[in-house]
């Protein structure tokens, strides 16, 4: 009997499993194929490393897109961490479901359209610098900062800050709501005070959750490739904008070196990804 | 004064909630919208008109949703069975389909994409729907798991046995039993698999290979150098199905909305 269970288990799990494991493992095999040079297109069947030699290379451009992904991954991560902390515990503190809902709301739109409407916002002849001039503080739009497409990725920041802050918010609102007992009011009776409970209190309780989440964000952030493309310059590229540059080029040769590039953002997504898991499992 | 305080802020919250359709609306609307002036003074629906009528947007439109359809019902063709047994049975290797399962909603669209569309163009898949969907699938297959899986997690099985009972076969019983049951996520999952699609970018370009052109694609060269007013209508398009979504499904977004998150 249990064997014929764990039979039929697997049976309703083929359909999804072969599908993920066909597309997925067949994509990560070529991407592999390609990485080590094997072109078949041009009729180059060799395996070589020149690929992940040039890209690797001291002097190559890889290294100045993975700092510059880095800074913005990072930055990103822990501003919309604390700023998610604070929003979280300030609303747990107020009852009713409307601010979740109103969280939930960004879901609405998509990272592509969110970082649209930062460049309307934000660009130099964009809406709050004709608020500027309009205020007299600037005359000429080339006087507005340059807030996006700029060379450090603070449009690339602002545009991931507005989407993680309200996900990282929910992420700490749903533990904080889901604990049973008080235990806030418990530190209270005990005598704690206000920063005591935040500091021993509440903020162990979320930790895990949060960190957890942050770590998603992270890897989310650092390969995802629109809003880098989007908002950020041509010198210094995102790494995912990278691969992808190399992988468009018309010299067939360059796109081994964007398979390169992009397994390495793979890996360590995934490294990421499971040091997550790790951490959500301990949650619980 | 520290209720004023509470106002102000959720104010300014919501505020921040509506801004980027105010701002589509205002670029979209406008006409002569000259740099110095705070707000728009002549509106227009011409922008818009002509946006919409365009035919290229309009086929975009056609394509994405046609897409976004399929993917829907397949992930969910797909999905049911397998959260089925996530849901309801303990197996040995329960462990590893979950990790299975998980794996794709992490690896970056990039890697799957740029892999994919190598093998694509060998089996003549690039450039076509099919090609597209089948890529499409593999972001959404993992949301619609997770949420159909949640459903079956809290599903009383004695139902189906009661059903049994009274002699109803195998098909009344799935339908008129178990799907009537599983409702709520079930149209959950199959709006957010649509939007997942609708919404994806990258895999598109990378599969589409130029041949399927969605709305994200034209929204994206219109943004990388297009005008304001074009730029705005096409956003207002753009976000229309998820605004819709969003506003119908607010209420059960609260189970599910952080499973779905980032891929969206």
């Amino acid at each position: 009997m249990r064997d014929k269970f764990i039979f039929s288990s697997w049976i309703s799990l083929a359909p999804a499993l072969t599908i993920i494991m066909v597309l997925l493992g067949a994509s990560l095999l070529y991407a592999g194929a390609e990485s080590l040079g094997y072109v078949s297109v041009i009729g180059q069947n060799e395996i070589s490393f020149d690929a992940y030699r040039a890209a690797l290379d001291l002097n190559s451009e890889f290294w100045v897109s993975l700092g510059f992904s880095l800074w913005v991954s990072i930055a990103s991560t822990l501003i919309s961490s604390a700023v998610a902390l604070a929003l979280a515990v300030w609303l747990s503190e107020r009852r009713g479901n409307t601010d979740t809902l109103a969280l939930n709301w960004n879901l609405a739109f998509p990272h592509l359209v969110w970082s649209v409407a930062l460049l309307l916002f934000l660009s130099q002849s964009g809406l709050f610098s004709r608020w500027a001039a309009s205020l007299g503080l600037i005359s000429t739009p080339a006087e507005f900062p340059v807030l996006v497409r700029d060379r450090f990725g603070i449009g690339i920041i602002l545009s991931y800050l507005g989407k993680e802050i309200p996900f990282l918010s929910i992420t700490i609102l749903s533990v904080l709501r889901s604990q049973a007992v008080g235990y806030d009011v418990v530190a209270e009776n005990l005598g704690a005070s206000r920063w005591q409970r935040l500091r021993y209190v509440t903020i162990p309780q979320v930790m895990p959750a949060l960190i957890a989440g942050a770590l998603l964000v992270f890897g989310f952030i650092f390969s995802s490739y629109e809003v880098p493309a989007l908002l950020g310059v041509g010198y210094p590229k995102a790494l995912p904008a990278l691969a992808l540059r190399f992988f468009l080029d018309p010299d067939l040769r360059a796109r081994s070196e964007g398979m390169v590039i992009s397994l390495i953002i793979t890996l360590i997504v995934l490294i990421v990804a499971v040091i997550s898991l790790r951490m959500g499992e301990r949650k619980e | 004064m520290k209720q004023g305080f509470t106002y102000l802020f959720r104010f300014l919250l919501y505020l921040i909630l509506i801004a980027p359709l105010l701002l589509f609306a205002a670029y979209a609307f406008s006409t002569r919208w000259f740099f110095p002036q705070p707000f728009p003074i002549e509106w227009t629906v011409g922008t818009f008109q002509r946006v919409v009528h365009d035919s290229q947007t309009l086929s975009s439109m056609v394509q994405g949703v046609g897409i976004a359809f399929l993917v829907s019902v397949l992930s969910l063709l797909l999905a049911l069975p397998a959260a089925r047994v996530l849901g309801l049975r303990k197996f040995r290797g329960r462990q590893l389909a979950w990790l299975l399962i998980f794996i794709p909603s992490i690896v970056p669209p990039l890697a799957v994409g740029m892999g994919l569309n190598i093998l694509f163009l060998r089996i003549g898949l690039a450039g076509t729907i099919t090609g597209v969907v089948l890529a499409h699938i593999i972001p959404t297959l993992p949301y619609t798991i997770f949420t159909l899986s949640s459903a079956f997690a809290r599903f009383d099985e004695n139902y189906e046995f009661q059903a049994l009972a009274l002699g109803a076969s195998p098909l009344q019983i799935f339908l008129k039993v178990t799907l009537r049951m599983i409702t709520p996520s079930l149209v959950v999952a199959a709006l957010f698999a649509f939007l997942i699609s609708w919404s994806q970018y990258l895999l598109t370009l990378l599969i589409g290979g130029g041949q399927i052109i969605t709305l994200p694609i034209l929204l994206f060269s219109a943004a990388s150098g297009g005008n304001p007013a074009t730029i705005a209508a096409l956003s207002l398009l753009f976000v229309a199905p998820p605004v819709l979504v969003l506003a119908f499904t607010a209420r059960s977004l609260n189970q599910h909305g952080n499973e779905i998150r980032e891929q969206y």
